[in-house]
């Protein structure tokens, strides 16, 4: 049934790619609401995946690389999804289902799914701190991918070399809110869970662990990002430069996401 | 109109679709004047049109690069004729004035170049979505008079779908073929929504204005008109709801808007790169568009390179129509596509409807035969009782209902359109169908 419900997903982000490319096309096209709708299936049917799993395993799926990975599309599709029907803006959506897309062909192509690794009892604060930290990473992965439809978008426009999806693409300006709305939900996402992490932590050994490489560069996601929202709202910053800086930013994201938890902390290892 | 189309054209069979007219592609606009209709003309004449019985259904669509009269006729002479003496008639011009002029169709092609002029495909300028408003208040007004029908509507209809559709579906309406269009589509690139924004217009001229409507009709905030001439700036502005200006003030309001549209004459630059960098600096990083419709230049080139800035000039937006009207042409096929597809589940509407009425007409005929016979011979034989002549009535009427049975089964609903577009031809010929429903009509009139 896992499997099942896995393709399902694959093809319904799949199906949400190919019609939210229709919408860039043709955005008075009739159905358009159809995408956003099948993008919300796939997320209630990667839910059931995930949930069948976190049975399978007796924890929420994010112990080895791939029940971490479909733990970060699915906050990804979830908070994309979010940001859509906050802007009313579908014009970002063929590129984010078509990162959902390759990210979960990959998922079951490249990730051979082992058995899951035995259940590690760390309790329900642990849990909270890994979620709300995938979830803001998720977030500051959205945020990369609309800086850098922004800058596109302001390279064509003093290139002034317009294409066909120039004019179905949405406004710097709703661009901007949409990059900042997504960082201001990985920022509280990523203090909410750090502080998890904190609490859950000094229960377990009396001490924070200020001193794990995994802590040290979290404190400097929190704040790159917080720096971007700051300058953003500056004149010789806002626009384009808040833009490169955002992209920037998520540079350190992926860096603590694989390098980090992979090598250098001993807490924060996939297994 | 709730009338069916069986009970309008019961008995008549053949649906003659047919069309009269001129565009900018075939008249001069000499004579494009002088064949328009007012929208009280187009209804009258629409009127006069079915009541003279001329036709059965019409509708008359006249805008400033068209003037048409599509009709329908079951029965009678060619239509087409008819509609061109009365199409001339009508405005007072004489068959010679206009005979190079006119296009005249019938049948499909009726469907196919109403279709496409729907689509914006017979526009002027290919795509414009205007002609797809002038063809509904066309129809509505016709309708609203009783002048259209089944067939009419139902063309009617399907040529509002076509529009819609083509615009939804394809670009070849998607993008500005004007430079004020094209200047402030562009501005809506980089703000969005411009409810919220301000512009402010330098100049008061034909290209001004221009950008000025499209900026009102996008919603723009709040507008500012600045020319040299106040009054002309005051004339542009009492007419669009904007704020004049005096000339002396727009250094000092520069960094305000956040669109600027400049379209003066004068010999050098009018905004410098220092005045707007000025402005620039006064507006907490939000961004600026501005257009330069001015030939010579408004804007200092050099400002192109300011920070949050962005300027288009008059070439530029050039090259972008250019580009537009490249990237819309390249749509027609598409366009084309979406007519074609709609012309057919016209012409399967048509047939499904000609197919039933065939039917009716070929039962009613061989009833007619029949009771004839049956006058002929049964007049003869005096030793048959009334229950008997009965009871032979009977037997012959089941006996055509029997053979008529499967025929028209296959009529209604079987083969392909083309199959039974040529069935109902062969039955017409051979039963002489068309002849006999012209020697009905004569006789009723």
């Amino acid at each position: 049934m896992g499997h099942q419900l896995a393709y399902l997903t694959l093809v319904l982000y799949a199906a949400s790619c190919a019609l939210y490319v229709r919408v860039l096309y043709a955005p008075q096209a009739r159905h358009g609401w159809l995408p956003t709708l099948l993008l919300g299936a796939a997320i209630v049917c990667q839910y059931f995946a995930l949930l069948e799993r976190s049975h399978w395993i007796h924890s929420i799926p994010y112990d080895d690389l791939y029940g971490s990975m479909s733990l970060f599309a699915w906050l990804l599709a979830v908070t994309y999804l979010g940001l859509e029907l906050f802007h009313r803006n579908r014009s970002v959506g063929a590129f984010v289902t078509l990162l959902l897309t390759i990210w979960t062909t990959a998922l079951r192509i490249a990730v051979p799914e082992a058995p899951p690794p035995p259940p590690v009892a760390n309790g329900p604060l642990f849990a909270f701190h890994v979620t709300l930290n995938t979830w803001a990473y998720s977030a500051f992965a959205l945020s990369f991918v609309l800086s850098l439809i922004y800058l596109v978008q302001d390279w064509v426009l003093r290139s002034r070399k317009l294409s066909v999806t120039f004019w179905r693409f949405p406004a710097l300006d709703v661009l901007d809110r949409m990059s900042q709305s997504s960082v201001y939900i990985g920022l509280l996402a990523l203090i909410s869970g750090a502080s998890f992490g904190l609490v859950w932590r000094h229960r377990l050994s009396g001490s924070y662990s200020w001193g794990d490489p995994k802590v040290i560069v979290t404190l400097a996601i929190l704040i790159v990002y917080a720096a971007y929202l700051a300058l953003s709202r500056i004149p010789a910053w806002r626009g384009p430069r808040a833009a490169v800086l955002c992209a920037t930013n998520f540079l350190i994201v992926l860096f603590s996401y694989t390098f980090v938890n992979l090598y250098l902390t001993r807490f924060h290892r996939f297994i | 109109m709730t009338t069916t189309f069986n009970s309008a054209y019961a008995g008549t069979q053949r649906i003659r679709v047919a069309l009269i007219g001129c565009n900018h592609r075939t008249a001069p606009v000499s004579i494009r004047e002088r064949v328009s209709f007012s929208a009280e003309q187009a209804a009258h004449a629409a009127d006069e049109l079915c009541s003279r019985g001329i036709l059965e259904e019409a509708v008359v669509l006249s805008t400033c690069n068209r003037s048409e009269v599509y009709g329908v006729s079951a029965a009678g002479p060619d239509p087409v004729s008819e509609m061109e003496n009365f199409f001339v008639r009508f405005h007072g011009l004489s068959s010679v004035d206009l005979n190079s002029s006119l296009y005249r169709q019938t049948g499909t092609e009726v469907i196919r170049h109403l279709f496409r002029v729907a689509a914006g495909l017979d526009s002027m300028l290919l795509g414009e979505a205007e002609i797809l408003g002038q063809l509904r208040g066309a129809y509505s007004r016709a309708l609203e008079h009783g002048a259209t029908g089944p067939v009419l509507n139902k063309a009617f209809q399907g040529a509002l779908e076509v529009g819609k559709r083509v615009r939804a579906e394809t670009e070849v309406g998607a993008r500005p073929m004007s430079v004020a269009l094209a200047g402030v589509r562009l501005a809506e690139q980089v703000f969005g929504d411009l409810r919220g924004h301000s512009a402010l217009i330098v100049g008061a001229g034909t290209v001004a204005e221009q950008a000025v409507e499209h900026l009102r009709n996008r919603g723009i905030g709040s507008l500012r008109v600045a020319n040299r001439s106040l009054d002309r700036a005051q004339q542009l502005a009492r007419r669009f709801g904007a704020e004049p200006l005096a000339w002396e003030s727009v250094d000092r309001v520069l960094g305000q808007p956040d669109i600027i549209v400049s379209s003066v004459s004068a010999p050098g630059p009018v905004l410098t790169r220092e005045s707007l960098e000025r402005a620039i600096s006064g507006r907490h990083g939000r961004p600026m568009f501005v257009i330069d419709l001015g030939v010579p230049r408004n804007v200092a080139p050099e400002a192109a390179g300011l920070y949050n800035l962005y300027l288009y000039n008059v070439d530029d937006l050039g090259e972008i129509v250019e580009q537009n009207r490249k990237a819309r042409e390249a749509e027609i096929p598409r366009a084309e596509a979406i007519v074609e597809e709609q012309i057919r589940k016209f012409e399967s509407w048509r047939v499904a409807l000609e197919s039933s009425s065939i039917a009716d007409d070929l039962r009613t005929r061989f009833h007619s035969e029949r009771d004839a016979l049956l006058r002929e011979k049964l007049g003869t034989m005096s030793g048959v009782s009334p229950e008997e002549r009965a009871r032979i009535a009977e037997i012959t009427q089941d006996l055509i209902d029997r053979v008529l049975e499967d025929p028209t089964k296959r009529l209604r609903h079987g083969g392909g359109m083309r199959g039974r577009l040529g069935a109902i031809e062969a039955i017409r010929h051979l039963f002489g169908l068309d002849e006999s429903a012209h020697t009905r009509k004569g006789s009723k009139d």
